[in-house]
């Protein structure tokens, strides 16, 4: 249990209100997983619209998502899957004290958030191109369906959220980069390289979630 | 976990007593002093300190406006100012009230202070979010301000759609400062929860555990489970502001309705974020006055987590007219009626415990004495709200408008400013006048009483919320609510006063004036500033009146590094040697 008192590990990491590094390790992964708790509360939202909105226009979700290019999201898929995979790698690498390794893999999983983005990026693009913007602004005429654009709408919103998800994951990607960089890390200390680890996966779970109910149900 | 891993674990460890000082040179306030080192402190007392200013700004402003709100009211036409404006100002008397005072003010407030102490910590968990919390909580603060200042808002603290989509005004840029101050509160719940999950101090185990920590707890488990909800729903409102993307628009297929949904899912159980951390303090203060074991310790822990739990299923009850099924109304209201079952529970508890007491009748203790009456109706008049074909005749009414300020203010404010006096000499290491405080107690219990009974009246016979117009009829009941609020506001500004000057002028306080057991006030008055020069160990439980205080200031001998496991029992230096956890 948690107490005071001057601590034998020497971590200078180590900040003064915990025991040792144990504590601190356990405290930030509990803060983060608490936190994830909340990320998927507030993606709950959306998700809780989608399938109000997909109840009531069952035919419409069938018809838009045609709109949608599944190749793109397969891929997109894969490189965030794979992107979750290396970000995992870096942690190993971390626990056995493969100092390089970690940059190495943050390196790897920052370049495979890149690529999605920019696939996504061209995927939103061909959209707008064809007039198929959210909201008030929807102006594509090939969906016959009177409430089309609640459907992108929608589409636009949840992968938008997720997008700056991603967004604020490569930021700390780039933080952990740097850090590692300046050998921060090794298997005493690497406590931010775990939690945005656990972040990531989060991210990462969420377009698997995102990817079927938009990309696979015609 | 630890608590099994200690139990077959039970190891000798050296313990001594730590007797608090009296008159302490080093305090919190005295080490690192200057305006910037507050500013950019991430000591929780401060922090906590910080909130309260801020809370008590808020709580004047929107106690103004209510003000201004009742003397409009004073006559059935306009009295002194414009419809438009009075429709502003009782918006953000509810919006400031709930969002910038009641949510934070016992968890951020209080909480902050008292918690880690509590828990025997140095801190909480994460220090630098708890600081990053309280600058969230002022930018959004600042945000709404700003959206007041840029077009203001009307639409009521719910923001309801489709109005709120579609009327002017500032309805963005507030939805903006409110989704930040949410953000803030879930830090504040993220920390807390694993504060008390891993910095508890040796042998605090589960059961040791403060039941004002238990409320926290509880607090906290609902914050971070409903206010993403609540974010996500504003986040929608300002998207269909600005893109016009339709999800609450039934002209582009949304549905108004499903915003109600979404804006109760978390505005429901936010009403037990602003109680259930109260009743904490009622469990604290009530033992601490009566020197008696608290009545049914697990009882009220856990039925804390019970109103949590319960509170996640009722929102429907606020759309019993909104066109909700008839099947789903039966269902909410009859949940409804289980949230009395926990909330009975602690009354009964709470009594119980006061029997057969040694009662010191100081002020904290007369605040809770008010809590109980004030809440007791609060509660009550909410199974009437909750009962389907009443509710018809009573929705937005004055009598939902009474019934809410017999709870939030009768009940949280009570237990806040109990909490307050309760904790006030550990904060400040100052005592505060007495009879000032029993008579301000006094004062404000009846301004309240003479300000909310009649709208119960009000509101049983029609008289709606809101409105600003009313018939003549109800002019006698709006006139004496107004006078009521005068009373209160009056009160209140005694309770500032006395405790601005004790500051100054008061007493020095002693480490712990009421002769509490709880591990906070075994430390001097106001606390180090890493709360305790040694590491506390806890053999005791808060409420074990009936053991002696020297074994509820104890630590560790010397600084091993703490674990158990690693200490012996040897010697030791007052011929004391414990079993501990």
């Amino acid at each position: 249990m948690a107490n005071h008192s001057s601590s034998t590990s020497h971590s200078r990491f180590l900040q003064h209100h915990f025991v040792d590094a144990e504590q601190q390790f356990d405290a930030a992964k509990m803060g983060m997983w608490i936190f994830l708790v909340t990320e998927i509360l507030f993606f709950g939202g959306l998700f809780a619209a989608y399938i109000v909105y997909r109840m009531l226009y069952p035919e419409l979700f069938s018809m838009a998502a045609e709109e949608l290019n599944v190749l793109w999201g397969t891929v997109n898929t894969v490189v965030l899957i794979g992107s979750s995979l290396t970000v995992a790698m870096a942690i190993k690498s971390a626990q056995k004290n493969q100092v390089k390794n970690i940059a190495i893999n943050l390196g790897i999983t920052l370049l495979l958030a890149c690529i999605f983005m920019v696939i996504k990026y061209f995927e939103w693009e061909h959209k707008f191109h064809l007039g198929i913007f959210p909201g008030e602004a929807y102006s594509f005429e090939g969906i016959d369906h009177p409430k089309a654009s609640i459907f992108f709408s929608l589409y636009y919103l949840m992968t938008g959220l997720h997008g700056i998800h991603v967004l604020i994951g490569m930021g700390l990607m780039i933080w952990l980069l740097k850090r590692s960089l300046q050998g921060d890390f090794n298997s005493e200390y690497y406590t931010p390289v775990e939690i945005t680890g656990l972040y990531w996966h989060l991210v990462d779970i969420i377009w698997i979630f995102l990817y079927p109910l938009f990309y696979l149900i015609h | 976990m630890e608590t099994a891993e200690a139990s077959s674990n039970l190891k000798k460890i050296q313990v001594q007593r730590f007797k608090p000082e009296s008159d302490p040179d080093e305090t919190y306030l005295t080490e690192e002093t200057g305006i910037w080192s507050w500013l950019t402190t991430v000591d929780h007392k401060k922090i906590g300190i910080m909130y309260l200013a801020s809370i008590t700004f808020f709580f004047f402003i929107g106690g103004l406006m209510a003000l201004l709100l009742r003397t409009e009211l004073w006559t059935p036409a306009k009295t002194f100012i414009e419809a438009n404006t009075y429709n502003q100002l009782f918006t953000l008397h509810g919006s400031i009230m709930i969002f910038l005072f009641l949510v934070p003010s016992v968890p951020a407030a209080l909480g902050n202070f008292i918690l880690p102490m509590q828990l025997g910590a140095k801190d909480v968990a994460f220090p630098r979010l708890n600081l990053l919390s309280y600058y969230l909580y002022l930018a959004g603060a600042g945000i709404a301000v700003f959206a007041i200042l840029n077009g203001g808002i009307d639409t009521g603290w719910t923001f309801y759609t489709p109005y709120s989509t579609s009327t002017g005004g500032a309805v963005t840029t507030m939805t903006f400062g409110v989704f930040v101050i949410g953000f803030s509160s879930i830090l504040t719940g993220v920390n807390f929860i694993t504060t008390i999950h891993k910095m508890r101090a040796p042998g605090l185990t589960w059961d040791k555990l403060p039941l004002f920590c238990w409320g926290l707890y509880a607090t906290s488990i609902i914050q971070i489970l409903a206010t993403p909800v609540l974010a996500i729903t504003l986040a929608l409102v300002a998207m269909e502001r600005i893109l016009g993307i339709g999800i609450f628009d039934p002209a582009l297929g949304g549905d108004p309705v499903l915003y109600q949904h979404f804006f109760w899912f978390y505005s429901h159980p936010a009403v037990y974020i602003m109680i259930v951390p109260g009743f904490g303090v009622v469990s604290e203060v009530i033992t601490t006055f009566s020197r008696k074991h608290i009545f049914g310790y697990w009882a009220i822990a856990l039925s804390s987590l019970a109103i949590a739990f319960i509170g996640f299923l009722v929102w429907g009850h606020h759309m019993f007219v909104s066109g909700q099924a008839a099947l789903a109304s039966m269902v909410f209201s009859f949940l409804t009626f289980l949230v009395g079952i926990p909330t009975g529970i602690k009354m009964f508890n709470w009594t119980a415990t006061l029997y057969k007491g040694s009662i010191d009748l100081k002020s904290p203790l007369l605040y809770i004495f008010g809590f109980f009456f004030l809440f007791l109706v609060g509660g009550l008049t909410g199974i009437v709200l909750a009962s389907i074909a009443l509710d018809v005749h009573l929705h937005d009414t004055y009598y939902v408008v009474a019934h809410f300020h017999f709870v939030m203010v009768g009940g949280m404010v009570m237990a806040f400013l109990a909490g307050l006096h309760y904790w006030w000499p550990k904060i400040t290491g100052k005592m505060y006048n007495e009879i000032l405080a029993k008579i301000a107690c006094a004062i404000i219990f009846i301004g309240f009483n003479v300000t909310f009974l009649p709208q119960f009246v009000m509101g049983s016979q029609g008289m709606p919320r809101r409105y600003f117009n009313y018939i003549e009829q109800f002019q006698p009941f709006h006139q004496v609510s107004t006078i009521g609020s005068y009373i209160l506001g009056f009160g209140f500004v005694m309770v500032f006063y006395y405790l601005v000057k004790s500051i100054f002028r008061g007493e020095k306080a002693p480490a712990n004036p009421w002769g509490s057991r709880s591990l906070e006030w075994q430390v001097a008055s106001p606390p180090p500033l890493h709360n305790f020069h040694h590491t506390p160990v806890i053999v005791n439980g808060p409420y074990d009146y009936h053991k002696p205080m020297d074994e509820f200031q104890l630590g560790l001998a010397e600084s091993g590094n703490g674990h158990g496991h690693e200490s012996d029992a040897e010697l030791h230096t007052d011929g004391k040697s414990i079993e501990a956890e």
